[in-house]
């Protein structure tokens, strides 16, 4: 029995671990690949050469981040199989399908267009390269749409039946694909991995605007980044909020772990901003709390009663204090997030975009805030759906393969070496190349392959020789 | 008649499955033959070719276990906690072969590192499919819906023959690959390790195909029983004729053709595969029948099956057309 829960817990260590790191990546290639594609039809509009340097910057940073989302990713779709089969027999008829729908829909288009993104600029005429450049686009914005359909189909299970063998079956496409949390789940994690692009673009703008306030291609990119983010912010708190409301009627057992409402409220439940939850003494200690805020958040009314985890047994209940500290994390980093787009706009609209430099330290220091708050924000929803992986109907402890402890820790220990190993060195290198600033005739990745004949001491023209680019004649414009 | 979908989606999954096998094969390949490449140009060359094309390679992998899960969830369900230790080898494989990809280019620096880590994850890679596919060859210990064997159960002198085979058959793929996409020193270079790693494919072919109707009495009848035979007895026929085939096109240094003949012997790997284990997913114990996802989730991944892997074909296939012709080792501009 101990050995179970040991494998069980490895298991869930093992997945929560590969998943975080995946989902870095896809976070941040979302947002920037509709990036590229804004920046790629900018400059095919205005014929400006500053939005092909930037979509010649950026690609590069998409190339790697979208790899090593790929190579990870790779490792989610089989994970299901090896530590989680029992789940996978059982979901599988509901689940497979969508998820295969996917992979038909969006990782053969991303895949089979990112070779002409990357490296056909100058084999396809420009048409045909920004219809590619789209297609990534598109690829990405279709892989989230199937995948949170499926995950939110675990939270809110809709349109299914049960088979004498335990299997969910489908009875009704429509209901299982647009199940109830999922409009809700997809708008709020689209815009988290937009608002995450819009962060790092952000950072990178105010890093090299500190270094060198008249860099066009900074400039640029901070203002649009700042306009995102100005825009992005509060859309994005108020679909957090809608994102609550819909969690309130279908899960509110996650709401009362995210409030710390361990006891019920009958006349109006206060919001706690801090606090330590303890779940053995059902209690919040040091907590500092505002009346009556918790109800009209989420009633809109002072004086709505609202349950506490009182009225739950408690081997339903998620680990609270986890939920409770990752949703403040999010919230917090949501509402640094609103300021920042805010002075950004005051500073814009009083002209002062490049020339404050403050603004340009905290854009800077707010470059990871994405990343944090995307893996806040999943910890909040995952481990608030426990113990269940099918809500309410299928446990995680009977999701389980029959894994020995042995097998799983000695692979957890395998993955987090090779994943901090070589996501770490894909990380620094990522850094490194947004360490340098934007410049006039900024190589493609298609000129990064050409290193091993400069090396040799001979420069090919096209890496020098702006005319022999197909940006040639924009660049010229740009100058 | 009725189409029954679970036999249709037995092959699509099988279509699936050699679509990765002939495609991540090659790049695979290269991989495995990175060591024998002269550093510098021979090297820089051989990734080229493959350098526009990979992801898309590899989302055939995805396909055959996101397809298995959704067709046969039983039999993933089954399968993969059985072989869990060479799948899991195989992703970390795949994740370090795919970061040394996008970096040594990058990180010239480090270049030679990353050169050890594409290599040693192909191989790696190559090996734990084929050790994958042996292991579910000689049988997995089934108990009502789950796996009941232990942790060693797919380590076995036919489970490594058939993984040693698999990387020697990439191999062979690769250099192919490298013969039709390049020219000069390299080229050269590839005719000649083609030479040695024909007859060893076609050697382990042989070795896999006399051990495997052995395994059990089930893959024996398949074989070997009247009328059967009749239809299987094809497969070995075929392999010996594009044997020869093979070694006239290479003697004749003709540049596309080892590698379609190569193409032409997984194929009639992946049907001899299908004559020992048809209609078994599980050979012994669960058929694809058993292991089938009801009617309505086959149907309704079907119907975008259908529709869209034509389209998959059609724009893959653009896409190995814009990148076509003879890659210099500067690579594509």
């Amino acid at each position: 029995m101990l050995e179970q829960f040991d494998a069980l817990l490895l298991a869930r260590i093992q997945f929560a671990f590969t998943v975080s790191f995946h989902f870095i990546f896809p976070a941040f290639s979302i947002g920037l690949a509709s990036y590229l594609a804004v920046l790629e039809g900018l400059w095919l509009w205005t014929g400006r050469e500053i939005y092909l340097r930037l979509f010649k910057y950026w690609v590069k940073i998409f190339a790697l981040a979208f790899g090593m989302g790929v190579v990870s990713g790779i490792v989610m779709s089989y994970q299901f199989g090896t530590n989680w089969s029992v789940f996978s027999d059982k979901a599988g008829p509901v689940i497979g399908p969508v998820m295969a729908y996917e992979v038909l829909t969006a990782f053969f288009l991303e895949a089979g267009f990112l070779g002409v993104m990357l490296f056909g600029m100058n084999r396809v005429g420009k048409g045909l390269h920004y219809a590619a450049t789209l297609a990534v686009a598109i690829g990405t914005f279709t892989s989230a749409f199937w995948i949170l359909s499926v995950n939110s189909w675990m939270h809110t299970p809709a349109g299914f039946a049960m088979n004498d063998v335990g299997q969910f079956v489908p009875v009704d496409w429509w209901a299982i694909v647009f199940n109830p949390s999922f409009p809700f789940r997809l708008a709020h994690t689209v815009m988290a991995a937009y608002l995450t692009t819009a962060l790092v673009v952000g950072a990178v703008g105010a890093f090299h605007l500190l270094r060198d306030r008249i860099n066009e291609g900074a400039r640029v990119m901070f203002t649009m980044a700042i306009g995102m983010i100005a825009i992005a912010a509060p859309v994005q708190i108020f679909l957090g909020d809608a994102h609550g409301l819909n969690t309130l009627e279908h899960q509110p057992t996650k709401i009362m772990a995210m409030e710390g409402h361990f006891e019920s409220h009958p006349d109006g439940a206060p919001l706690i901003l801090f606090g330590l939850p303890d779940e053995e003494e059902r209690t919040v200690h040091y907590e500092v709390a505002i009346p009556k805020l918790s109800s009209l958040i989420l009633e809109h009314s002072l004086d709505a009663p609202l349950k506490g985890l009182d009225t739950v047994p408690e081997d339903e209940w998620p680990p609270v204090a986890i939920v409770f500290w990752s949703f403040r994390i999010m919230v917090g980093l949501g509402f640094l997030m609103l300021f920042l787009g805010a002075t950004g706009a005051l500073a814009f609209f009083k002209g002062r975009l490049y020339q404050w430099r403050p603004l340009h330290w905290f854009a800077l220091a707010m470059g990871p805030a994405g990343f944090v708050a995307v893996i806040a924000g999943w910890v909040t929803t995952e481990v608030g759906r426990q113990p269940y992986t099918v809500y309410g109907l299928l446990r995680t402890a009977d999701s389980v393969a029959p894994l020995e402890a042995p097998a799983v820790a000695t692979s957890l220990l395998v993955f987090v070496v090779v994943y901090f190993v070589v996501f770490s060195a894909g990380t620094l290198y990522i850094l490194k190349l947004m360490g340098h600033a934007p410049h006039a005739g900024e190589p493609g990745p298609e000129a990064v392959r050409e290193q091993p004949q400069r090396a040799a001491g001979i420069t090919p023209a096209s890496a020098v020789d702006p005319d022999r680019t197909i940006g040639g004649r924009g660049a010229e414009a740009g100058a | 008649m009725i189409i029954d979908l679970t036999v249709v989606w037995a092959f699509v999954i099988a279509f699936a499955v050699f679509a990765y096998v002939v495609m991540d094969g090659f790049d695979l390949g290269i991989g495995i033959l990175f060591p024998f490449f002269a550093v510098g140009r021979e090297r820089d060359s051989a990734m080229n070719t493959v350098a526009p094309v990979w992801d898309g390679n590899e989302t055939w992998l995805v396909l055959g276990g996101g397809g298995l899960m959704a067709a046969f969830p039983l039999a993933y369900a089954i399968i993969l906690p059985a072989l869990y230790a060479p799948i899991i080898a195989m992703l970390l494989a795949l994740i370090f072969r795919g970061v040394a990809f996008e970096f040594r280019w990058r990180d010239p620096g480090h270049r030679r590192w990353w050169d050890v880590g594409f290599t040693v994850g192909s191989v790696v890679a190559a090996l734990a499919q084929g050790i994958t596919l042996g292991a579910l060859l000689q049988g997995i210990t089934v108990e009502g819906r789950s796996y009941a064997g232990g942790w060693w159960d797919w380590l076995s002198p036919f489970s490594v023959l058939v993984g040693v085979s698999l990387v020697v058959g990439y191999a062979l793929l690769g250099a192919t690959w490298l013969i039709m996409k390049t020219e000069g020193q390299l080229q050269d270079h590839c005719f000649r390790l083609a030479r040695i790693l024909g007859p060893a494919t076609v050697g382990c072919i042989v070795l896999v195909s006399l051990a495997t109707p052995f395994l059990s009495e089930e893959y024996y009848r398949n074989w070997f029983t009247f009328p059967q035979v009749l239809f299987a007895a094809q497969v070995p026929i075929l392999v010996a004729v594009a044997s020869v085939l093979f070694f006239i096109g290479l003697a004749r240094r003709w540049e596309y053709w080892p590698f379609l003949i190569t193409l032409a012997l997984f194929a009639l790997g992946l049907i001899g595969l299908g004559v020992s284990m048809f209609p078994y997913v599980i050979p012994g114990a669960i058929t694809i029948w058993d292991a089938a996802s009801p009617e309505k989730s086959q149907l309704f991944m079907l119907v975008g099956a259908s529709i869209l892997i034509p389209i998959i074909l059609a724009y893959t296939a653009y896409s190995y057309w814009v990148f076509r012709g003879k890659t210099g080792h500067e690579g594509y501009h």
